[in-house]
């Protein structure tokens, strides 16, 4: 059975039909991501404080380069294909594929630093955040409705920023966030210190008031973050997944019907075009602003 | 087949699509740059700043990678539509501020919250 309009336009909307299926796929992924957007909105003006200068900027940029890149080897895949040229299509296709490949990869090292990363609230006011060096072999960690708190044991812990509750008058339960706001260092412009020289301190589980690392749970803002970074990251990866398939079949696509596959790149390529066009936003709204 | 006209015509674009990725690359650079050393007076003119260079940014990817600028009828009759419901739902965040129950604090309203609240507790 031969598929209608792949090549050929339809009368009534002028467009091969495949070009207005993608178009109205990307409405609703508009849409889609339209709604954490203004969920994102929502949180953030009734958020008491944002945090500023969390994430790695110098890294987020050069990411934002590598996706930008993989637009526009795209767009040269799809145009060496209307040229004529499969071979040059193939190699360009094969860069995007790597650019793909390269986001994903700093992503998941972003991702690791969260991951690795703690704020700590001690009994006395004391916040500070850093790594985990080493944990006593009795050391637990809570669980349900103590699951921000050590249960037993004790732990080697490398501060990198760290508000002494004296020295800072920081009051109990004063979040990290807060007191980088209080004393004027949480704004546009700024980054959290990722390198300290404080000696690494242990902490006994009963010191500690309040414990977690950078996933979502920790805040209104990691949670957004993870959520709107982790789905565009599957964009990408789906994204991905259809680019490869067509390096692998590029050859066999070009020979049986070199404007089908013409067709066919544009259409992947509209919606690779719209995943960097997500990242264009999430880029400044999360680690700049 | 493409004639030969159109595919001068054709290769041309090409030149656009690079002009438009080094526009894109400096649009980043200007981004990063604001943010790091403009030091603008309020957080609100930081936040239009980079959003309205986003949004350049988007138009060219739309405008130029997406072949928006022409493009058929029924295509910007689907994204007119997507824009209205985008615009609506958009619309619906500022609605909810205004739908608070009469005593809660939130954003913008501390003031009279603090008030109704101390005349509750009495």
């Amino acid at each position: 059975m031969e598929i209608p309009y792949t090549v050929e336009a339809r009368p009534d909307t002028g467009l091969y039909n495949a070009k207005v299926g993608i178009w109205l796929f990307l409405a609703s992924e508009v849409m889609l991501f339209g709604a954490l957007f203004s969920s994102y909105i929502l949180l953030r003006v009734g958020a008491d404080a944002w945090p500023h200068g969390l994430l790695n900027v110098p890294i987020g940029m050069f990411n934002t380069t590598v996706l930008i890149t993989s637009s526009i080897t795209m767009v040269l895949a799809w145009a060496n294909m209307k040229l004529g040229n499969p071979g040059k299509s193939r190699f360009y296709l094969g860069l995007t594929i790597l650019c793909a490949l390269a986001f994903l990869g700093i992503k998941t090292k972003e991702y690791h630093d969260k991951f690795v990363h703690y704020e700590v609230r001690m009994t006395d006011g004391t916040v500070m955040d850093g790594h985990l060096e080493k944990t006593s072999p009795d050391f637990a960690w809570g669980a349900g409705p103590n699951r921000f708190k050590i249960e037993k044991g004790s732990v080697e812990f490398q501060p990198i920023e760290k508000f002494d509750a004296k020295q800072f008058n920081v009051k109990r339960g004063e979040t990290l966030t807060e007191v980088r706001h209080r004393l004027g260092l949480a704004k546009p412009g700024m980054l959290a210190p990722s390198h300290s020289h404080e000696k690494p301190v242990t902490l006994q589980a009963s010191d500690i008031a309040w414990i977690c690392n950078y996933v979502p749970r920790h805040s209104t803002y990691f949670a957004i973050y993870f959520t709107l970074t982790a789905l565009h990251a599957l964009h990408v990866i789906g994204g991905m997944i259809v680019l490869t398939y067509f390096w692998f079949q590029n050859p066999r696509l070009a020979r049986i019907g070199r404007e089908r596959y013409t067709n066919r790149l544009e259409v992947g390529g509209l919606f690779w075009h719209f995943v960097d066009l997500v990242w264009i936003f999430l880029f400044p709204v999360l680690y700049l602003l | 087949m493409t004639d030969s006209h159109s595919l001068e015509a054709f290769k041309s674009h090409l030149k656009v699509y690079i002009a438009v990725f080094v526009a894109l690359l400096v649009g980043t650079f200007i981004t990063v740059a604001a943010w790091k050393w403009a030091n603008f007076p309020t957080l609100t003119l930081t936040i239009a700043v980079a959003l309205f260079i986003a949004t350049i940014k988007a138009f060219l990817v739309a405008g130029y990678f997406m072949h928006l600028i022409s493009e058929r009828k029924v295509i910007y009759g689907v994204l007119v539509t997507t824009a209205v419901f985008f615009v609506a739902m958009m619309y619906l965040v500022v609605y909810s501020r205004g739908d608070m129950p009469s005593g809660t604090a939130y954003w913008g309203n501390q003031g009279q919250a603090t008030e109704a609240a101390t005349k509750g507790a009495k």
